[in-house]
């Protein structure tokens, strides 16, 4: 059972406007810890376009490692150039999770592209940068992760970590596009990736989430930390229709796992929900959660999506 | 290679096909059999937008390839499911008898914003002789990765040694030419193994050399072996311009191999080309080579990318 307190939103994107490339949005953050300060990326998006279209880059601020509220930097440009003409990641970078390697920092990222019968199809890029996160480097035009026999559709929303020597992405794979009246909408799951070297990839096409709102539930956001002897995992999920601008949005599910494999989902156990108003008080998503100086924090994301902005919240009774 | 042309041997216009088709019999690929070969060929239906769907369907033909016995009638192999790779057609479907079964290995594509199109390679299977065929998967089996970034097409599979092979086609660039409406594709030719026809290893580099130029557009390559070579027949194009202007249109080139490993480009000794007034004056293209009843044939496309249909050459002659 987790109790997390909400401490009160940390960066609202829509107060700076000095940079075009990030005006609205700051979704799926995740840390790299540094000595002095807590780097957050997050993915923000520039105004429309002409066409009512968005694209979305991946960038970050600096909080102070000893007051998380305290923004000491933000990025001057995103960390990811979009892709060249006709690549996965063209009209996007969207969300980006790092994890130190050697001297290097590797991200994993979603890439996105627009496609006619659907808006969109996402796959996994993968980057690294030496310059402790500032600016990224594609391994190359492609993508890592795309679509398979067993992943058809969307590719998406990579979280990497390291668990015993192995590598673990937990990732959101697309299983069908619903028609409606307006544009086609995506229903998605949670599943996971293993590795010996970050590169290389072995996918099995399981969902390890079970449905609790309906059969077409949309799962994101799948964050695994270790913790008392468990895996625990926090993630969101909405309903797959009329879900934007109500309560059908994202909320934050939990379940529990010995083994990584098998998952308990167990919602009531997550300790976090939506404000009675405010902010965050319509839906949460985008859960991303990390230790830090003996405390367990969650950052996460209010209404619409993050457009508003990301949140911290900390564990009571936190101990390792 | 000498090659001797027998003319065209099927005119879609002339015929009723299934799922709306009128025009196109492209990228023919022959299936054998004892009293008759099965020739499928990729053709087309306009959708509500205007815009091209690519179907397969086949004919069969007699050994003395004179008289068609049947034209298809119904569908071969559905399209893919919304937002799968292969939503918008199948060109071409490579057919490879394993076994007691028919394997159909999809070049499918979808329509794309920024580009026209995307595509990946399927794998379906035949289990009545190649009348239908049903997929292993929604999903491609090989499909964009980091350094072959978009464009998979034209699979071509043959078994040598228990080995798969595929030589298939990867997008390397989508240019902006200033006489062109749209941005135009360039590709190459590559090559991969699998132990099972369903995991591929990508060989990772360019097969074939550039003999126009950098931008030099490869397709569809069709390989043989006959004693203890291999041969390779692809056709291939200038990047832009080269729909109207014959001397920038497709020809068919051709490589050999001793090991499979290292090709020799040498055109020069195809031993076939645009004839001088007829349905294949001004290109040829979507060449497909097989061996009937002892003999070597190659089936192709002519003028407009096959809008009317295919023909077929005997090879007579071949230096070892």
């Amino acid at each position: 059972m987790f109790k997390w307190k909400k401490l009160g939103r940390v960066f609202n994107p829509t107060k700076y406007k000095d940079k075009s490339w990030m005006r609205e949005f700051a979704q799926a953050p995740s840390v790299l810890i540094f000595d002095k300060f807590v780097r957050v990326f997050f993915a923000c998006r520039p105004l429309r376009d002409k066409n009512r279209q968005y694209v979305s880059y991946t960038g970050f601020v600096d909080l102070n490692r000893y007051n998380l509220f305290e923004i000491i930097n933000i990025s001057k440009r995103p960390i990811l150039q979009l892709g060249e003409r006709g690549t996965f990641d063209e009209f996007g970078t969207y969300p980006v999770s790092v994890i130190r390697k050697d001297n290097e920092i590797i991200a994993y990222y979603g890439g996105w592209t627009r496609c006619e019968s659907i808006p969109y199809t996402v796959s996994i890029g993968v980057a690294k940068s030496h310059d402790n996160g500032v600016h990224f480097t594609k391994f190359g035009r492609g993508p890592l992760l795309s679509s398979n026999i067993l992943d058809p559709y969307v590719v998406s929303g990579p979280k990497v970590r390291r668990f015993n020597e192995r590598w673990y992405l937990w990732y959101v794979a697309g299983t069908k596009w619903l028609e409606t009246n307006s544009k086609p909408e995506a229903v998605y799951k949670i599943r996971m990736a293993y590795s010996v070297d970050g590169i290389n990839w072995t996918r099995n096409g399981k969902n390890l989430i079970e449905n609790k709102i309906e059969k077409n539930e949309c799962q994101a956001s799948p964050d695994v930390i270790y913790y008392k002897e468990k895996y625990h995992m926090f993630f969101c999920y909405k309903y797959s229709l009329n879900f934007r601008n109500n309560k059908r949005g994202y909320k934050i599910g939990y379940a529990y796992s010995d083994d990584l494999t098998h998952w308990i989902r167990d919602d009531t156990k997550a300790g976090i929900d939506i404000s009675r108003k405010g902010w965050d008080g319509e839906s949460i998503a985008y859960p991303h959660v990390f230790e830090l100086d003996n405390n367990l924090y969650m950052l996460y994301l209010g209404n619409q999506v993050g457009r508003y902005g990301f949140g911290l919240a900390q564990l009571e009774d936190y101990k390792q | 290679m000498k090659w001797k042309k027998f003319g065209k041997i099927f005119d879609p216009t002339r015929h009723k096909l299934s799922n709306n088709c009128v025009e196109f019999a492209q990228s023919p690929q022959a299936l054998v059999f004892d009293d008759y070969v099965r020739i499928y060929f990729s053709t087309r239906e306009k959708d509500k937008t205007g815009k091209y769907l690519s179907h397969i369907s086949f004919i069969d033909i007699d050994k003395k390839f004179k008289n068609i016995i049947n034209v298809s009638s119904d569908t071969v192999i559905e399209l893919g499911n919304l937002g799968c790779y292969d939503e918008h057609g199948i060109f071409p479907l490579n057919i490879l008898r394993d076994s007691n079964k028919i394997l159909g290995y999809i070049g499918g594509w979808n329509r794309r914003v920024s580009v026209q199109t995307d595509g990946s390679i399927g794998l379906a299977v035949s289990n009545d002789q190649g009348l239908t065929f049903k997929r292993i998967g929604d999903g491609p089996v090989l499909t964009s990765s980091l350094h072959e970034p978009f464009m998979m097409g034209d699979p071509f599979v043959q078994m040598y040694d228990g080995i798969y092979h595929m030589w298939y086609i990867y997008g390397t660039q989508w240019i902006e030419a200033s006489k062109e409406k749209e941005p135009q594709r360039v590709y190459k030719i590559g090559h991969a193994t699998s132990h099972n026809g369903i995991s591929w290893q990508k060989e990772g580099r360019q097969l074939i050399a550039d003999k126009l130029n950098f931008n030099e557009c490869q397709a569809l390559p069709t390989v043989i072996k006959v004693k203890n070579k291999y041969h390779m027949l692809f056709c291939y194009r200038q990047a832009t311009d080269f729909r109207k202007n014959r001397e920038r249109s497709y020809r068919i080139g051709y490589a050999f191999s001793k090991d499979l490993k290292e090709w020799t480009r040498d055109d020069d000794t195809v031993g076939i080309d645009v004839s001088e007034d007829d349905w294949d004056c001004d290109m040829l293209c979507y060449p497909h080579v097989f061996r009937c009843d002892g003999k070597i044939y190659l089936l192709y496309n002519g003028n407009e990318f096959g809008r009317f249909g295919f023909g077929l050459a005997i090879l007579e002659d071949v230096e070892n």
